[in-house]
C-alpha cells in the first residue's frame, strides 16, 4: 500500500527523533567552550539584560537552563560505567590551567653514602619486615619495639678474655650505643649542611644555649679578626683582655742574606743527621723524671690512705715509668698513655 | 621552619604525617579556603560570608572574630593566617562608607598573595531567604560563565580563573550522573557580575540525556568589580609550573578479574580457631548428653571477594 511506503516510514522516524531531541537541544550563536574535567562551561555569547528585576531574573534563569542543558549533554556523551547500581562517568583531564598551591618539591641532593653507593654500583637490598627469633621462637620485626635480636634485654653478658674484669659491660654497651646514635646524628646534620650549600659556622662558633667563658672569648676573638684589615683597627671593649698568641706563628729566615749563617746551619744539620746517638735534652729528661717520681709518691700515699684504689694507677705508673726512663723523643707517646690511666692528680702536702 | 626542615626531625609518626600533608607535593591536596571579617562588617556581609562558607564546606575555615587588616595595603596578616591553617584561597569581607559591602576573593601561591579581586555586593539574597530544598553539602558544583567579557577582558578572565579555583571543589576522577545537582552560574553583563546558584532537576526526555529544569536555591549575588591585584607575569608562570612525569601511585592489594570483579587481599594474623568469637546460637549449645555439631567461623587468611 502506498501509505506504508518506505519513505513515509523514514520520514515519520525522523520527525519522532526531532521531537524527542527538541526537549534537550539548545540553539546558540556561538558554541560553548567546555571543560568537562572541571564541570565547567564558558558561554561567549553576548548577554542583554532588560531593566526590571523580575524580567532579569527570568532571563538569567532561562540562560542558565540553556547553558546547563548544553553542559549536561556534553557530560552524557562520555562513556558511562555501572558500578554498584550506580551510573558513573569517568571525567577527562581538566583543561583549565589553575596555578599550584605550593611550589614544586625540591629534589634532595644525594647524601655522602648515596654518592658512594652510586659510584661503586651498590644496590639497595630489600629486607624482609620480619625476622625469625630463635630465642622466642617466633617472627619478630627487624627493629623497633619487641624486635628480634634485642641485646638491650640481655641479663647476661660474657666478659671477653681481652677485657678488664672490673669493667661494667652493660654500661659499656649503653655507652657504645649512645656514641653510635650521636655519630649518626652528626653525620645526618653534616649531610644537611653539605646539601644546604650555605656556609655553616665551624665547630664551636655556632651559638648554643649554654656557652662557657672560653667559648665566648674564642667567638669574640674570631669576630674581631673577621674584618677587612684582620682586626688591626678594631677597638677593644672596656674590659676585654688583650688577645694572646698573636703575631707570627713561625719565623723564617730571609731567603738570601746571611750566607755564613746559612752555611753554619746546614753543616750543623748534617752533623746531627750523621750521629747515631739519639738527641737527649738532659734538662727536659730530668724534669720529667722528677715529676713522675712525685706523682708515684703521691699515689702510693693515696693507696695507703684509701685502700685498694691504687691498683690501676700503680700499674699505669709502672708501665709509664718503664717507658719514661728512656727519656727519648718517644717519651711523648708514653706520657699520653700514662696520662689516661692516671687518676685525679692530688697535690700532697708535706708530711 | 624552612631551614630547620631536616635539622629538627618530628618526634612522632603523627606529627610526621601532619608535616608531610602540608609539605609541597607532586600531586597537591585540594585547596582550602579561609573566610574572615574585617574591622567593620554589615549584616549583608556576614550573611554572605556564612552562605559561601556553607557552599564550600568542608574545605573551608570560617573565622568568627574580626580581623582589622587591609588586604590591598598590607598582606602580611593574611599570609600569616594562611600559613597557620594551610589555606591557599581566602575571602575577606568588610564594610565601610567608601566601600560598602565589600568582598575580596583571593588566592595564594607559596603563602604569598597571587591574585586579589575586590567586589561590592549590590543585591544579595541569602540561603535562608529562599525557601527551597537545598543540595547536600560537599556536592561538586557545575560552573558556568556567561558573557563575552569573561573571554575578552583580561581582568575578567583572570577573575573567571579565580572563581573556578574557589568554587571548584575537590578534583575527582569520576562523577556519579545522578549526583550532578548543584550549578553555579556567573553572568557578566551591564558592568555587573550576577552569581546565581540553582539545583538541577533531571527530567525524562525522549532519549538518554535528560532534560534540565532548574530550581533556584542558594545565595544570589549581584557583584560590582572594584579594585584588583593581579600577579605579575613571571610569578603567574612560576605558579603554573607542573612537575614532569606525574605517575599516580598504584594501590596495592587490589586486583581485577577478567569479568570485572574487584578483588582485595587481606593479610590476617594467625588465629586460634578454638577461641574464636562467633555468634552464640543458644539452641545449638552443648547440652548434657546431647551431641551437637557446631559451626566455627571460617575466616581464612586468603582472598576475600569484594564487589565494587
Amino acid at each position: 500500500m502506498a501509505a506504508c511506503s518506505v519513505e513515509d516510514v523514514l520520514a515519520k522516524a525522523e520527525r519522532d527523533e526531532a521531537e524527542r531531541l527538541k526537549s534537550i537541544s539548545v540553539v546558540k550563536e556561538l558554541e560553548l567552550e567546555f571543560d568537562v574535567g572541571n564541570l565547567l562551561a564558558l558561554d561567549k555569547n553576548p548577554v542583554e539584560l532588560r531593566g526590571r528585576s523580575q524580567d532579569r531574573e527570568e532571563l538569567l534563569r532561562a540562560l542558565a537552563r540553556d547553558n546547563v542543558q548544553l553542559l549536561v549533554n556534553e557530560i552524557w556523551k562520555l562513556p558511562a560505567e555501572r558500578t554498584d547500581d550506580v551510573l558513573v562517568v569517568k571525567l577527562p583531564e581538566a583543561s583549565t590551567k589553575l596555578p599550584r598551591e605550593k611550589p614544586l618539591p625540591k629534589v634532595r641532593p644525594p647524601t655522602k653514602w648515596e654518592q658512594f653507593a652510586k659510584l661503586k654500583g651498590i644496590q639497595k637490598k630489600k629486607k624482609t619486615n620480619l625476622v625469625w627469633d630463635e630465642v622466642h621462637k617466633e617472627w619478630r620485626r627487624r627493629w623497633g619495639y619487641k624486635r628480634a635480636k634485642d641485646d638491650t634485654k640481655e641479663w647476661l653478658i660474657e666478659v671477653p678474655e681481652t677485657a678488664d674484669p672490673s669493667e661494667d659491660q652493660f654500661a659499656k654497651r649503653n655507652k657504645a650505643k649512645k656514641e653510635r646514635v650521636a655519630k649518626n646524628e652528626f653525620n645526618r646534620l653534616r649531610n644537611i649542611a653539605r646539601a644546604s650549600k650555605t656556609p655553616v659556622a665551624g665547630l664551636g662558633l655556632a651559638p648554643r644555649a649554654q656557652q662557657s667563658k672560653s667559648e665566648l672569648a674564642q667567638a669574640v676573638s674570631v669576630a674581631r679578626t673577621s674584618t677587612a684589615s684582620v682586626g688591626k683597627f678594631q677597638d677593644r671593649l672596656p674590659k676585654e683582655k688583650a688577645p694572646r698568641h698573636t703575631g707570627k706563628k713561625r719565623k723564617f729566615q730571609p731567603l738570601l742574606g746571611d750566607f755564613g749563617n746559612e752555611k753554619q746551619k746546614q753543616l750543623e744539620m748534617l752533623k746531627v743527621m750523621e750521629t747515631k746517638k739519639p738527641r737527649l735534652d738532659v734538662t727536659k729528661a730530668v724534669n720529667k723524671q722528677l715529676r713522675e717520681d712525685e706523682e708515684e709518691e703521691g699515689r702510693t700515699r693515696r693507696k695507703k690512705g684509701s685502700g685498694k684504689k691504687g691498683d690501676r694507677g700503680k700499674r699505669g705508673a709502672a708501665g709509664g715509668k718503664g717507658k719514661g726512663a728512656k727519656g727519648s723523643k718517644g717519651g711523648k707517646g708514653a706520657r699520653s698513655t700514662k696520662g689516661k690511666g692516671r687518676g685525679p692528680h692530688m697535690k700532697q702536702g708535706k708530711r | 621552619m624552612a631551614h630547620l626542615d631536616g635539622v629538627v626531625k618530628p618526634k612522632t609518626k603523627r606529627s610526621k604525617r601532619f608535616l608531610d600533608h602540608r609539605a609541597p607535593k607532586l600531586l597537591e591536596n585540594s585547596k582550602n579556603a579561609m573566610i574572615m571579617k574585617g574591622g567593620n562588617t554589615s549584616e549583608t556581609v556576614t550573611q554572605a560570608l556564612k552562605d559561601i562558607y556553607s557552599l564550600k564546606k568542608p574545605n573551608v575555615v570560617l573565622y568568627k572574630k574580626k580581623n582589622i587588616m587591609r588586604p590591598f595595603e598590607d598582606s602580611t596578616s593574611l599570609e600569616f593566617f594562611s600559613k597557620k591553617t594551610d589555606c591557599s584561597l581566602f575571602l575577606f569581607g568588610s564594610h565601610n562608607k567608601k566601600r560598602p559591602n565589600n568582598l575580596v576573593f583571593g588566592r595564594m601561591f607559596d603563602f604569598h598573595v597571587l591574585d586579589m579581586f575586590e567586589m561590592g555586593i549590590e543585591k544579595f539574597t541569602a540561603l535562608k531567604n529562599i525557601k527551597n530544598e537545598k543540595c547536600a553539602e560537599g556536592t561538586k558544583p557545575m560552573l558556568i560563565f556567561a558573557g563575552e567579557l569573561f573571554d575578552v577582558d583580561n581582568e575578567y578572565s583572570r577573575l573567571r580563573n579565580v572563581l573556578t579555583d574557589f568554587f571548584r571543589g575537590p578534583v575527582v576522577p569520576a562523577v556519579r550522573l545522578a549526583g550532578l545537582e548543584h550549578i553555579l552560574h556567573f553572568t557578566a553583563a551591564d558592568g555587573k557580575i550576577f552569581m546565581r546558584s540553582y539545583r538541577v532537576l533531571l527530567k525524562k526526555s525522549g532519549c538518554r540525556t535528560p532534560r534540565i529544569e532548574l530550581e533556584e536555591i542558594g545565595p544570589s549575588f549581584d557583584f560590582v568589580l572594584r579594585r584588583t591585584h593581579l600577579a605579575s607575569d613571571d610569578l603567574y608562570k612560576t605558579a603554573h609550573k607542573q612537575p614532569k612525569g606525574l605517575k599516580p601511585k598504584k594501590k596495592k592489594n587490589i586486583s581485577h578479574d577478567t569479568f570485572g570483579t574487584k578483588f582485595g587481599r587481606l593479610h590476617m594474623q594467625k588465629q586460634n580457631l578454638d577461641k574464636l568469637q562467633t555468634r552464640k546460637m543458644k539452641g545449638l549449645r552443648k547440652r548434657r548428653g546431647a551431641v551437637v555439631v557446631e559451626n566455627g567461623g571460617t575466616t581464612s587468611p586468603k582472598k576475600i571477594k569484594t564487589q565494587e
